[in-house]
């Protein structure tokens, strides 16, 4: 009996033949060349350039430059702290603003009010659109000839007013158009969500007489611990990445610089500059906190 | 008795609560349509009676006439032709890939495994621009050293592999937390059958993840056909761009007619609608099996 069972053992360890040692390699070794060669080592490699001047032609033109890059973007780079400003906007407005109302707008739908099914589907749409229809979208919207332009009183193309090239305004009108979309895409997850949350809970918390801020406080919102990360991860991260929608409303113009613009218009054309290396290794550490609390999160299991 | 009264009185206020919050989702479930159902409205009225006549003006013509300038002038069809060349190819080798790499990882105990994981994760977490600059050098040197300079850049097969190279951390991941469900006792038999690793794969494994497959297929596609910032950095000719990246120069070449580009911009958004209209479980689980992990 014992060895039979140890026989088995030694079969199944033995399983792997030469055949089956060159499918595992391939299984895993095709996949990772191409993550490895297409990702991570570009990515490494933006991080050595970020030292160096280079107008990306030829690689024996580059030339060491120290950490001389990063000072011009801290000391002599206006448009730095601009995107700063606007990245840490957007955040903030995701955060306190957006991320909050798709969030309860879930809670809200989740409790299967009249015609639920049909609002679920008309938060969603944005969520499909790409950013560049969405851009186009709302250009129609708030560009001369526009529907809010008619609304205020500016019907006619000539005598439209500005509002992207606005300064006082253009900020909360590009967060309002982002928010069109990250509102129904938290919507969205969050729903999935709560659905998984036991609905006696809830009707226990009714009965004990708990408002509803106390329930959703005391008993929704803990039991949403991994989803609440996750939300929370794509928040930052969503306001990290944008570039799309900036792209098309403003092209090049950096009219509302971003992190994601200063690089591109850094290093997309004929003469590049590694300052774009130098804005891409910033955003990149600014992102570290929230992939590394993400990784945290969703392997914490398997880690421990 | 006072317990009763008191019950009708709470639910009562319950009643009043849930009508005005049903009010003003309906009122802002309208707002939310606003822009996409005036960009349709723009679309179907000639551009003259915009100019002539206000914005607000009764449409002389109602039709779809822009819709046939779109698809004659725009070249809106070639440029919608490119975005599925690159989305088909892109959706099948990522998901072909992630499903290898979900395999290995949760079916064989390697000491990697779980650095594997991390490391794809973290790769499909990464600000694309990170990678843009020696990317696009790469592009052009691995293109010069075959004797063609468009061999990767400006090429679908470049972009589409940059496609597959970033969303594969998504795929593998979403994989695996799903294959972690299908008991090991599975494998297990497989194995004892002497099945080779390859038909462990492909005859007992592949065909259980027909569900996250079908979930990311529908989810991926429609993150590639929006994808925007490499299909203008990695694809210079106008005939090979993608319709998202296509809109932005026909918005600079048509500004002064937005009714064709309105028409245009409904076209793009066309595939995207009717996949999530169609396939809105598979869209939802697919954001979701990543997120709630399973």
């Amino acid at each position: 009996m014992t060895t039979t069972a140890a026989s088995t053992k030694t079969r199944r360890r033995r399983a792997f033949t030469r055949g089956d040692k060159f499918t595992l390699s391939m299984f895993l070794g095709v996949p990772t060349f191409l993550h490895v060669v297409w990702v991570w080592i570009p990515a490494i490699a933006t991080i050595g350039l970020s030292f160096t001047y280079w107008n990306g032609v030829s690689l024996s033109n580059i030339r060491w430059a120290g950490l001389a890059n990063y000072d011009t973007i801290f000391t002599a780079a206006p448009q730095f702290y601009d995107a700063l400003r606007n990245n840490t906007y957007w955040l903030l407005w995701f955060t306190f603003i957006a991320t909050p109302l798709g969030v309860l707008l879930a809670y809200q739908i989740d409790r299967k009010i009249r015609g639920s099914k049909i609002y679920e589907s008309v938060y969603y749409i944005p969520v499909v659109l790409s950013l560049a229809v969405i851009g186009i979208i709302w250009k129609f919207m708030l560009g001369p000839g526009g529907l809010v332009q008619a609304l205020l009183g500016y019907p006619e193309i000539e005598r439209a007013i500005p509002i992207f090239s606005n300064y006082d305004i253009n900020t909360y009108v590009i967060l309002g158009i982002a928010s069109w979309r990250h509102i129904g895409y938290i919507m969205l997850l969050y729903l999935a969500g709560l659905k998984s949350v036991d609905p006696s809970l809830r009707e226990a918390a009714a009965i004990d007489g708990a408002t509803e801020w106390q329930t959703f406080r005391k008993v929704v919102f803990p039991a949403m611990k991994p989803v609440n990360t996750i939300i929370i991860v794509i928040t930052v991260i969503e306001s990290l990445r944008a570039f799309d929608l900036i792209y098309i409303i403003y092209g090049t113009s950096t009219g509302w610089p971003i992190l994601g613009m200063l690089v591109f218009v850094n290093i997309y054309g004929q003469a590049a500059s590694m300052l774009g290396a130098a804005y891409a290794v910033i955003l990149f550490l600014l992102s570290i906190i929230p992939i590394v609390f993400y990784l945290r999160t969703v392997f914490k299991d398997d880690v421990a | 008795m006072s317990g009763i009264v008191q019950d009708k009185k709470y639910r009562d206020r319950q009643k009043r609560k849930d009508f005005f919050i049903t009010v003003f989702i309906a009122i802002f479930a309208f707002i939310w349509m606003v822009p996409l159902l005036w960009t349709f409205f723009t679309s179907l009225r000639p551009y003259s009676d915009v100019i002539q006549n206000g914005v607000f003006s009764k449409p002389s013509s109602i039709g779809i006439q822009n819709y046939i300038n779109a698809y004659d002038r725009m070249e809106i069809w070639e440029y919608l032709s490119n975005s599925f060349i690159v989305a088909i190819p892109a959706v099948v080798l990522t998901l072909f890939f992630g499903s290898l790499m979900a395999f290995v990882v949760t079916r064989y105990s390697f000491k990697f495994n779980l650095y594997l994981l991390l490391l794809f994760t973290a790769g499909n977490l990464l600000p694309v621009q990170l990678v843009y600059a020696p990317l696009f050098k790469m592009y052009i040197w691995i293109g010069e050293l075959f004797g063609n300079r468009n061999l990767l850049y400006d090429s679908f097969i470049g972009l589409i592999l940059v496609h597959v190279a970033l969303q594969m951390g998504f795929a593998t991941f979403v994989m695996s937390s799903y294959m972690k469900t299908i008991p090991k006792e599975i494998s297990e038999s497989a194995l004892l059958d002497g099945a080779s690793v390859f038909r462990h794969y492909w005859n007992v494994i592949l065909p259980l993840l027909r569900p996250p497959l079908a979930a990311l297929s529908v989810l991926m596609t429609t993150w590639i056909y929006n994808e925007f910032f490499w299909a203008i950095v990695l694809i210079k000719s106008d005939s090979k761009r993608p319709i998202t990246s296509a809109l932005g120069r026909l918005q600079g070449e048509f500004v002064t007619d937005f009714n064709l580009l309105a028409a245009g911009a409904i076209m793009a958004a066309l595939p995207t609608l009717i996949i999530f209209f169609i396939l809105k479980r598979q869209f939802v689980s697919g954001l979701t099996l990543g997120s709630t992990k399973g």
